[in-house]
C-alpha cells in the first residue's frame, strides 16, 4: 500500500541507508537515523527490517514524542523482531520482558532480596542482645525499617532496568505479549508508560534520566484495556505485500535460488488468502525458505534454471513449516496444494 | 525540530491546520471512534513533526495517533477522505452499518424496538404486586412465546434480579492467604522487622480465584423472533453485572454487540445494538456464524477457560457439516458449551432439527430457555460447572459431565413422551452424575 514519492523531504533528510560501520556512531548519526520516517526506514531497512511507509511513520513519530510504540498483529509478523532491530539502529540495550498470567511486580520491577533482609535481620538483633535489651530492639524496629529497604536489597528487574538513572543512553524495552498479563498487570503499567517512572514506596519515586523506547507487542488473545493503550501509538502490523516479503527472504536466505524464492513467497501469499485457523507469518516463510534450501537438488540449482521449480510433492513433505494446525494441512495436503502451486506459478 | 510546524504556519496553514485537527477528531468521535482530548492533543504535537502539505504524511501521523483497534481503520479511512478531500485510498472501504440510512433493517429486536417506543408513552403496570404470588409464579412458567408486551415488561423487570454466578478458575496470581501454599516473603520481612527481627508468623499466599469468561452467541433469526426480544434483555442484565462477557448475534451474518450492551439503560442499549444488525431476512446460517467466530473472535474473547453460551434452536439452512468442524473447533477451545434452546421446553420437541443434531455431539449441556424458570436454572446450572473441564471417572475413562437431557422443569409441563428420548438415548453412555 506504500508506493510514495520521495516526498519534498528527501533532499534534507539522510535517506540514504548510512554505511554499516562497526565503531560506534556518534550522537549526531543516531539522531540522523530518526531524522524523519524514510531515514528511519532505511536504517531498519540496512539492519535487515523492511517497513511500509505508514509503519515508518508510527515508529518516527513514538521516538520523537516520547511514546511506547504499541504493535498489534498476527504472529509472526515481526513485531518482536522490530524492537530488537530498534536497539541495533540506536545501539543501544535492549531490556526484554515476556508477559505471562500473573506477571507481577517482583518479577517485573523490582524486589527485595528477602534472605539478605532476613539475615541482616537476625544479625541486627543479636547485638542489642549481647548489650542485654529486647525493648531495645523494639524501639529501633524504626530505624531498621529504614535499614532494610535501601538500595543494596533492591533486586532490580526489566522495567526498573529500563529506566535506571545511570544508564548513559535510553534502551529499547521490549514488553512481549502483553495480552498474555492480566489486567492487574496493565494497570500497573500506566504509571511506568505515562510517566516513565516507578515508585517504589520504600525508596520514593525512580525516574528515568532518558526515556527508554518502549515497544509493546500483543498477538491479541484478549483486548487490552483502553487507558493502556492511549498511552501509546498504535499500529496494527500486517502481513506484508509480496514485493517486501520476497526481499525479506532474499535477506534472510540469501542461499536459495532467486527463482526458487518467488515461487516460495507468491505461494504463501496465495496460502494466505485461504480460510485456515492460522495463516503462515513472515516469519513461517523465512523458516520454509531456509528448509527448502536445505533440500537435496532444490540447494544448487543455478538461479533460473529448470532447478528452480517447487514441486508439490516437496511442498507436501515441508508443510509442516508453514501450518502448525492439523486442520490446516490436512486441508491443504495434496491436490489442493498441487493447485494453490499452480495458481501462485 | 519543531521548524517544520513554524514552516507550516508561515504557509498560512497554522490555524486552518488547528481547525482541521480538532475538526476531524471531533468527526470521528461522532462516528464512534474513542478519540478524547489527549489522542487531539497528540495529533496536533504529531503534526508538529510531519511536512502537513503532503496529505500522505498527514493521513499517516493522524491514524498513528487517532486510531487504536485495527476495526476502526475502516471507518477511519472513509473519514479522512472524506474530511481532507480527495480520492479515497483503495477501494472504497464498505460502510458500516449505522452509518447506511438505507438499510432497512427486519430484525426480530427492530420490530420489537418500534413497538416499545410506542409502548413506553403508557407503560401499562402489570399486576403484580397485588395479586402477589399466583401471577408471579404463573409468570415464571409462561413460554416466552405466549407472553403478551405487558407480560414481557414484567418478565424483564423480574429478570433484573437474577444474577449468573459463573465457576471459578484458578489464575496464575497470588493473594495473601491464611491457609496459602506458598510463602509470603515480602510480609515475613516487613512484619519481622517490626517486631525487631523476629520471625513469628508466616504469612502465606495462594493462587487467586477468577470468573470465568461468558461469550454468548445468541441466534436472532426468524424462527427465534418471540425469543430474541426477551433473551437480548437478559444478555443486557448479564453483561452489566458480569464484566468479562462477550456477546455476539447472529442470523446470516456474526455481529458484536458487546459493546452496545454496555450501555447502562436496557433500552438505549438494545437501540443501538439494532443499529448493528445487518439484514437477517434470510436464513440463519449457523455453521457459517459460527466458523466466523472462530475466525475472528475466537483467539481473543476464547482464552482464560470461557464458558460459551448457545442460544438457538438449532434451525440451519447452512451446510451441517459447516457447523460439525465449527462446533468441533468451538469445543477444543471453550471450558464448556452450553446450548439453550428455546424449542426443548415445548411438548413433543426432539433434537432432529438437522443444525441441532450436527451440533449435539459438541454440547456440554442442552437446557430450555423458554420460561424465566429455565432462565433461573440457568442461572443454577452455570455456577456448578465444573472447575476442570475433564472429568476422569473411576473407569479411568474421561467425560465432560455433560447434562444433555432436558431439566426437569423443562419437561413437567409436557406429558412424558417422546420430548428428549432421541437425544436421551444416543447421550446415555455419556450422561452421569446428573443430581
Amino acid at each position: 500500500m506504500s508506493e510514495r514519492p520521495p516526498g519534498p523531504r528527501a533532499p534534507a533528510s539522510t535517506a540514504g541507508a548510512p554505511p554499516r560501520s562497526t565503531s560506534p556512531a556518534s550522537s549526531a548519526e543516531l539522531e540522523a537515523r530518526a531524522a524523519s520516517p524514510p531515514a528511519l526506514a532505511a536504517a531498519l531497512a540496512s539492519r535487515g527490517y523492511i517497513v511500509d511507509d505508514a509503519l515508518a511513520m508510527t515508529a518516527f513519530l513514538a521516538l520523537r514524542m516520547q511514546r511506547p510504540l504499541f504493535f498489534e498483529g498476527a504472529p509472526g509478523v515481526g513485531k518482536t523482531l522490530l524492537a530488537s532491530v530498534l536497539a541495533e539502529v540506536f545501539e543501544t540495550r535492549l531490556i526484554r520482558l515476556s508477559c505471562y498470567e500473573g506477571l507481577d511486580l517482583a518479577q517485573a520491577a523490582y524486589e527485595w532480596n528477602y534472605p539478605r533482609q532476613l539475615l541482616a535481620l537476625q544479625a541486627h538483633q543479636r547485638q542489642p542482645d549481647a548489650a542485654g535489651g529486647a525493648a531495645e530492639a523494639v524501639d529501633g524496629a524504626d530505624s531498621e525499617l529504614g535499614e532494610l529497604y535501601r538500595d543494596a536489597f533492591l533486586m532490580r528487574r526489566p522495567l526498573l532496568q529500563a529506566i535506571d538513572a545511570s544508564a548513559e543512553r535510553a534502551p529499547v524495552l521490549l514488553i512481549d505479549e502483553i495480552d498474555r498479563a492480566d489486567e492487574e498487570f496493565e494497570s500497573f503499567l500506566l504509571e511506568l508508560l505515562g510517566e516513565f517512572q516507578i515508585t517504589i514506596p520504600e525508596l520514593g519515586t525512580l525516574r528515568a534520566r532518558h526515556r527508554p523506547i518502549v515497544v509493546l507487542t500483543s498477538n491479541r488473545t484478549r483486548d487490552v484495556h483502553d487507558a493502556l493503550k492511549r498511552r501509546c501509538l498504535y499500529h496494527w502490523i500486517d502481513y506484508p505485500g509480496f514485493a517486501t516479503e520476497l526481499e525479506i527472504v532474499r535477506r534472510k536466505v540469501p542461499a536459495l535460488a532467486e527463482q526458487l524464492r518467488r515461487r516460495v513467497v507468491a505461494f504463501v501469499q496465495r496460502l494466505r488468502r485461504e480460510d485456515l485457523s492460522k495463516l503462515p507469518g513472515v516469519a513461517e516463510t523465512v523458516d520454509w525458505a531456509e528448509a527448502l534450501a536445505h533440500v537435496a537438488g532444490l540447494a544448487g540449482a543455478p538461479a533460473g534454471g529448470p532447478g528452480g521449480a517447487l514441486d508439490p510433492a516437496t511442498v507436501d513433505a515441508t508443510l509442516g513449516l508453514l501450518l502448525k494446525y492439523h486442520d490446516d494441512i490436512e486441508r491443504v495436503r495434496g491436490a489442493f496444494a498441487a493447485e494453490l502451486l499452480a495458481e501462485s506459478a | 525540530m519543531t521548524e517544520r510546524a513554524g514552516a507550516g504556519s508561515g504557509l498560512g496553514l497554522g490555524l486552518g491546520l488547528g481547525h482541521d485537527v480538532v475538526g476531524f477528531a471531533r468527526a470521528l468521535r461522532d462516528a464512534g471512534l474513542p478519540i478524547g482530548v489527549a489522542e487531539t492533543e497528540a495529533f496536533a504535537q504529531a503534526v508538529g513533526w510531519i511536512d502537513p502539505l503532503v496529505r500522505r504524511e498527514v493521513y499517516l501521523a493522524a491514524r498513528a495517533t487517532l486510531v487504536r483497534r485495527r476495526e476502526d481503520l475502516v471507518v477511519f479511512d472513509e473519514l479522512f477522505a472524506k474530511f481532507f478531500g480527495g480520492p479515497s485510498r483503495g477501494q472504497p472501504a464498505p460502510l458500516a452499518p449505522r452509518h447506511d440510512p438505507q438499510r432497512v433493517l427486519r430484525t426480530a429486536l427492530v420490530s420489537y424496538m418500534a413497538e416499545r417506543a410506542e409502548a413506553s408513552a403508557r407503560e401499562v403496570d402489570v399486576p403484580e404486586h397485588e395479586k402477589a404470588a399466583s401471577a408471579h409464579e404463573l409468570l415464571q412458567r409462561k413460554d416466552f412465546a405466549d407472553c403478551t408486551p405487558a407480560e414481557l415488561d414484567a418478565i424483564a423487570r423480574a429478570m433484573r434480579e437474577l444474577r449468573l454466578d459463573l465457576t471459578l478458575r484458578r489464575s496464575r496470581r497470588r493473594i495473601r492467604s491464611r491457609r496459602g501454599d506458598r510463602l509470603d516473603l515480602p510480609r515475613i520481612v516487613r512484619d519481622a522487622a517490626r517486631r525487631g527481627g523476629a520471625v513469628l508468623a508466616l504469612a502465606r499466599r495462594r493462587l487467586k480465584l477468577r470468573r470465568r469468561p461468558l461469550v454468548v452467541l445468541a441466534d436472532i433469526s426468524g424462527s427465534m423472533e418471540f425469543y430474541a426480544r426477551i433473551l437480548l434483555q437478559f444478555l443486557h442484565g448479564v453483561t452489566q453485572r458480569h464484566a468479562r462477557t462477550e456477546t455476539f448475534v447472529f442470523g446470516t451474518r456474526l455481529t458484536r454487540i458487546t459493546g452496545q450492551l454496555q450501555i447502562r439503560r436496557v433500552d438505549a442499549a438494545l437501540g443501538h445494538a439494532a443499529r448493528e444488525f445487518a439484514d437477517f431476512a434470510g436464513g440463519t446460517r449457523i455453521g457459517e456464524c459460527l466458523h466466523a467466530f472462530d475466525r475472528q473472535h475466537a483467539r481473543r474473547v476464547l482464552g482464560r477457560g470461557a464458558v460459551v453460551l448457545i442460544i438457538s434452536d438449532g434451525w440451519d439452512t447452512g451446510d451441517p457439516a459447516r457447523l460439525t468442524a465449527a462446533m468441533r473447533r468451538l469445543a477444543r477451545r471453550a471450558h464448556r458449551i452450553v446450548w439453550l434452546n428455546p424449542l426443548l421446553g415445548r411438548a413433543g420437541y426432539a433434537p432432529e432439527v438437522r443444525g441441532m443434531a450436527a451440533a449435539l455431539p459438541h454440547i456440554d449441556d442442552f437446557l430450555p430457555v423458554h420460561d424465566l424458570r429455565s432462565l433461573h436454572e440457568l442461572a443454577e446450572r452455570l455456577a456448578r460447572i465444573p472447575r476442570r473441564k475433564w472429568a476422569v471417572d473411576r473407569s479411568g475413562a474421561r467425560s465432560r459431565g455433560r447434562a444433555i437431557v432436558p431439566a426437569p422443569s423443562g419437561l413437567a409441563a409436557a406429558p412424558a413422551g417422546e420430548v428428549g428420548s432421541a437425544s436421551e438415548a444416543s447421550n446415555r453412555s455419556e450422561h452421569r452424575g446428573e443430581p
